[in-house]
């Protein structure tokens, strides 16, 4: 054997990426303009239609007059915004270790996974929007009420995923593991935990939007019945007066909310994976 | 080169038989010893037993019926066990998050040694294959070929007594399979190891193996054996030796006669 063999193999893997290299920082910018480009012309356009037709704003608003509420109303919408993140992050936070802990727990019994798998499919299946009112008759204290719902639609991607990726380790691997002789704990932690890294941190991603669906969907159930005033409650309340750039303005907020959720997962995913998952790796051509 | 008679034994299998659940038998009647330092080669067609016969083996199964005896060490036997036995897989079997230098520590690292205690012996194993200078490198970073050397070195790590290899060169390419084959055969040499090395590659058996058994098709067991009478250390000069080329057209008379008697 040649160690020189052994570098050069290396060294010609290392041109191959360099290469790679290029291709990818032009699709990134591609990735960053072309939906740039078209958010432009939508924008362009809807306020061309809003101008030639004279449509009044309590119909339909131009895109300035909506910024101009957003800047205007921002002490309203600010703090509405800042109950509304509070309720979705609580209810990611809860359902990320809920369901990982859980997850865990039904790969270590198969008796605990069939007797409670089904329930939280249950539990996933059934409308939230259904649940809601009766979250909130139950649960006196509305805040909790709304931590529930929320919590209700993210912990089941977070469940499902990591039960999946726990169950994914590679059959050999594991074989190997029992050959060395390791505890049940040493093969969680070494191998069935970053097996299922990928699948968590997808699960997450995932969970991160529904979370806030599930704040706003509560919210809006809760309607005036409680002192929250999260972003959804100022979309019903400016909906009742009329005021339709606030509801654009609060919607807008919504969106960037859960844009901002998908874009930090995005990028955690990224940085945990990009060393070792397929799905974070380079294109090669 | 024959083992000498006194050389203890190290595998012995007395009248194997293994059925899966779907009801296919693997083994029927399988009887195999193995002694202290020979490279036996476990050969036979697909689908034969082979794979199973070795995890069997490795304690990864148990048998139906039959006698099974593995000593892989002359010390006392049990606790270490886990160390005495290697096993390399067809596939790399690496984990992917893990460099290089993780994966040769894990079998370290299960029996409850810290990486610092373990850096000297994963850094040797790892210059044992000719990986000096890779240990950061994820597995995905290498090619199929320094991806199965990582493996040995994650096998050779614990200084086991008995090496046990399931086709561990198939996916490979045959320049790198032969370079990989003398580094197998120095590594034995260096290091007496005891090695059962399944493959269904005639050429690949009588390369490495002081003695060859042949398998026949399912229900698997020992049809005939045949040991390779060339002494080691054996080289490239080998492949165009007569009797290199004797034994081949043996053992693949042998190889036809097992599969024409299931037949």
């Amino acid at each position: 054997m040649t160690r020189a063999d052994i570098v050069a193999e290396a060294q010609d893997a290392g041109q191959r990426l360099a290469a790679a290299r290029d291709a990818r920082r032009r699709e990134r910018a591609a990735r960053i303009l072309a939906p740039l480009v078209v958010g432009l012309i939508a924008l362009a356009a809807w306020d061309l239609i809003v101008r030639v037709n004279g449509i009044p704003p309590y119909i339909l608003p131009g895109p300035a007059l909506v910024l101009d509420s957003l800047v205007n109303d921002w002490e309203t919408l600010w703090p509405s915004l800042l109950v509304t993140l509070e309720i979705t992050v609580l209810a990611l936070v809860v359902a990320t270790f809920g369901g990982l802990l859980l997850a865990v727990l039904f790969t270590q019994s198969k008796w605990v996974e069939l007797s409670f798998f089904p329930y939280a499919v249950v539990l996933q299946v059934t409308p939230v929007i259904a649940i809601a009112p009766l979250i909130l008759i139950y649960v006196d204290n509305v805040h909790a009420a709304l931590l529930i719902c929320a919590w209700i639609v993210a912990f089941f991607p977070i469940l499902s995923n990591t039960t999946l990726g726990l169950n994914s380790a590679d059959r050999n691997l594991l074989a190997l593991y029992r050959l060395y002789g390791a505890t049940r704990w040493q093969t969680l932690r070494y191998l069935r935990l970053p097996s299922a890294m990928p699948y968590f941190l997808a699960g997450l991603r995932i969970a991160g939007g529904l979370a806030l669906i599930g704040a706003i969907v509560a919210e809006f159930a809760a309607g005036s019945a409680g002192t929250s005033s999260g972003l959804a409650y100022r979309i019903l309340e400016s909906g009742y007066r009329l005021e339709i750039p606030r509801m654009f303005a609060a919607l807008f907020l919504i969106s960037l909310t859960g844009i901002v959720i998908f874009l930090m997962f995005t990028l955690l995913q990224h940085l945990i994976l990009r060393r070792w998952h397929e799905s974070a790796a380079p294109t090669d051509d | 080169m024959t083992e000498p008679a006194a050389a203890r034994s190290v595998i012995s299998l007395a009248g194997i038989r293994k059925a899966f659940a779907n009801g296919v038998v693997a083994l029927d009647g399988l009887d195999l010893n193995v002694r202290e330092g020979e490279f036996l080669s476990l050969l036979g067609p697909s689908g034969c037993g082979k794979s199973t016969a070795l995890r069997l083996i490795a304690g990864l199964m148990q048998a139906d019926s039959g006698r099974l005896l593995v000593t892989p060490s002359a010390g006392p036997p049990a606790e270490a066990w886990h160390h005495d036995v290697a096993y390399v897989f067809q596939e790399p079997t690496l984990m992917p998050w893990a460099s290089a230098f993780d994966n040769v520590w894990l079998p370290l690292r299960l029996a409850g040694i810290s990486r610092a205690d373990a850096r000297q012996q994963v850094c040797e194993a790892l210059s044992g294959v000719g990986l000096d200078g890779f240990e950061a490198a994820y597995p995905r970073q290498l090619s199929g070929g320094m991806k199965m050397r990582v493996s040995i070195a994650r096998a050779l790590v614990t200084r086991p007594r008995l090496l046990l290899m399931d086709e561990p060169f198939a996916a490979l390419d045959e320049i790198t399979r032969f370079k990989l084959n003398d580094d197998l055969l120095r590594l034995q040499q260096e290091h007496g190891w005891t090695v059962v090395f399944v493959t269904h590659s005639v050429f690949e058996s009588v390369y490495l193996a002081s003695r060859i058994a042949v398998m026949t098709p399912r229900p698997g067991r020992i049809a005939e054996e045949i040991a390779v009478d060339v002494p080691y250390p054996r080289t490239e000069a080998f492949r165009t030796d007569p009797r290199y080329a004797a034994t081949c057209q043996a053992t693949s008379a042998i190889l036809h006669r097992a599969m024409g008697a299931a037949a």
